[in-house]
């Protein structure tokens, strides 16, 4: 979700196989770099080894051109990575939120195949998502100050996890501004 | 695998090497991840001076709206633009890759490019993808032989008309067309006609929906009107908003400082020895 200068990232903590939970402290958000996140929802060891490629090519980048990658441009290389497997796609749909040029937050999502949906206010994806959608419509306001997008978010988030049985077990929110990152774990129902 | 990583990225086209593992996984019950379809209803129409392009603006995953304002015009030269239908990465990725096909046939020929040469790399590419690539194209543009416009079906066919529609709402559309299209419009006339097309598709087909995207095209000068009609306003938003009044429970915080990015003056002379 975006805020004024600001944007928070969440996700659940649930890690399952059908109906069975395996883990409930599976981390889905990856930091690529301090101004740049990305949340990998669907086949875990898709989302794992996607986060692998992605920082293998923006260490890369940054060796080459000596700077943090753009969330823009970021943004471009993960949809060019995901439509190269077209036709045999990563279980995969990402969600990138970063701060772009002069602490201007970014935020977009995917589909498995890389088209890129662009967003001024909030993206979501996963099992929930159309819960998600839902929640965030209604309870997004435009200019939030962090304070009020994290509270915002937290609470879209456990609303419609809480709708949702693939989901759950907490949840980890990242509140990221030009000065400082917070993260912070959310107790919600463990069920 | 690791052989794989070591290389430097691949030199491009698809890569089919997660196929058998997808069908593995299907076969024992994941569900494939639907992909985003702009259900759609993409316009084009030749007037007196050029070529109008237009489209709605809804981006759907299943029956659910991912995306209440996309872009369905999508640049591919100064004089050509091209709308796409079908599956959202594709129409994207086909667009951007002939796009760019194009700049640099035009560096190489030091020309304004023209709409047929378009027309052919994007044929060529959908036909030998047989349809895979599902990616139906409404192409349009004014070059030095006059203003043209053509589709393009997933399987690589094209038509060349002068006035196209394509996508879930282009019967609705066509109607419109069919019934006051003439020769020689002008252009107010041309962008009302556009217009009253991608309504008759928003309001009557589910699968397109929010505003109208218009982007007129003529000799020596384009027009894209983002956003020209917005007949669906979002009127019942609560004046108060939410206010939360029991907080969200935290269990741990973390706060981490960013560091301050330094900026480093080449000096000059700390290397002159």
């Amino acid at each position: 979700m975006v805020g004024k200068n600001c944007f928070a990232i969440a996700s659940d903590r649930r890690l399952g196989v059908q109906l069975q939970t395996i883990a409930t402290d599976f981390q889905k958000i990856y930091k690529i770099h301090e101004k740049l996140f990305i949340g990998l929802s669907g086949l875990a060891t898709d989302a794992q080894t996607l986060y692998q490629r992605l920082v293998f090519r923006h260490k890369l980048y940054e060796l080459r051109e000596e700077r943090d990658m753009k969330p823009e441009t970021f943004a471009s290389l993960v949809s060019a990575l995901l439509y190269e497997k077209r036709f045999g796609p990563y279980f995969c749909q990402p969600v990138i939120a970063g701060l772009g040029d002069e602490d201007k937050p970014f935020i977009c999502t995917m589909d498995s195949i890389g088209a890129k949906e662009l967003a001024k206010d909030f993206v979501v994806a996963g099992t929930a998502s159309e819960s998600l959608y839902g929640a965030c419509e209604s309870m997004f306001k435009p200019d939030m100050e962090p304070e009020e997008l994290f509270e915002t978010i937290s609470q879209a988030l456990l609303s419609s996890v809480d709708r949702d049985c693939l989901s759950g077990w907490g949840g980890h929110v990242y509140v990221v501004t030009p000065t400082e990152v917070t993260e912070r774990i959310l107790k919600g129902r463990m069920d | 695998m690791s052989r794989e990583a070591m290389e430097m990225p691949p030199k491009g086209g698809f890569s089919f090497d997660l196929c058998k593992r997808n069908d593995m996984l299907v076969k024992k019950g994941l569900k494939e991840p639907s992909f985003l379809k702009t259900g759609t209803t993409i316009v084009g129409l030749i007037f007196k001076d050029g070529v109008i392009l237009g489209a709605d603006t809804r981006a759907t995953e299943g029956p659910i709206v991912a995306d209440k304002n996309c872009e369905k015009i999508h640049y591919m030269a100064p004089n050509i633009y091209c709308c796409g239908a079908g599956t959202a990465a594709d129409t994207e990725a086909v667009t951007d890759m002939v796009s760019s096909q194009l700049k640099l046939h035009r560096y190489h020929t030091g020309r304004e490019s023209r709409v047929v040469t378009a027309l052919s790399l994007l044929k060529s590419h959908l036909f030998s993808y047989q349809g895979y690539v599902s990616a139906a194209l409404v192409l349009g543009g004014v070059d030095v032989t006059g203003p043209h416009l053509h589709t393009i079906y997933p399987h690589g066919s094209t038509d060349t008309l002068p006035f196209a529609t394509m996508g879930s709402g282009s019967l609705a559309a066509m109607a419109v067309f069919e019934s006051k299209y003439r020769e020689g419009l002008t252009r107010d006339e041309g962008v009302k006609l556009v217009s009253e097309a991608i309504c008759s598709g928003i309001f009557n087909d589910l699968g397109s929906g929010s505003n109208v995207d218009i982007c007129v095209i003529t000799k020596g000068a384009k027009e894209y009107l983002r956003n020209h009609m917005l007949p669906n306003p979002r009127t019942y938003i609560s004046e108060k908003g939410y206010s939360f009044s029991k907080k969200t429970e935290v269990l741990r915080t973390k706060i981490t400082p960013l560091r301050e990015m330094v900026e480093v003056i080449e000096g000059g002379d700390a290397m002159e020895e």
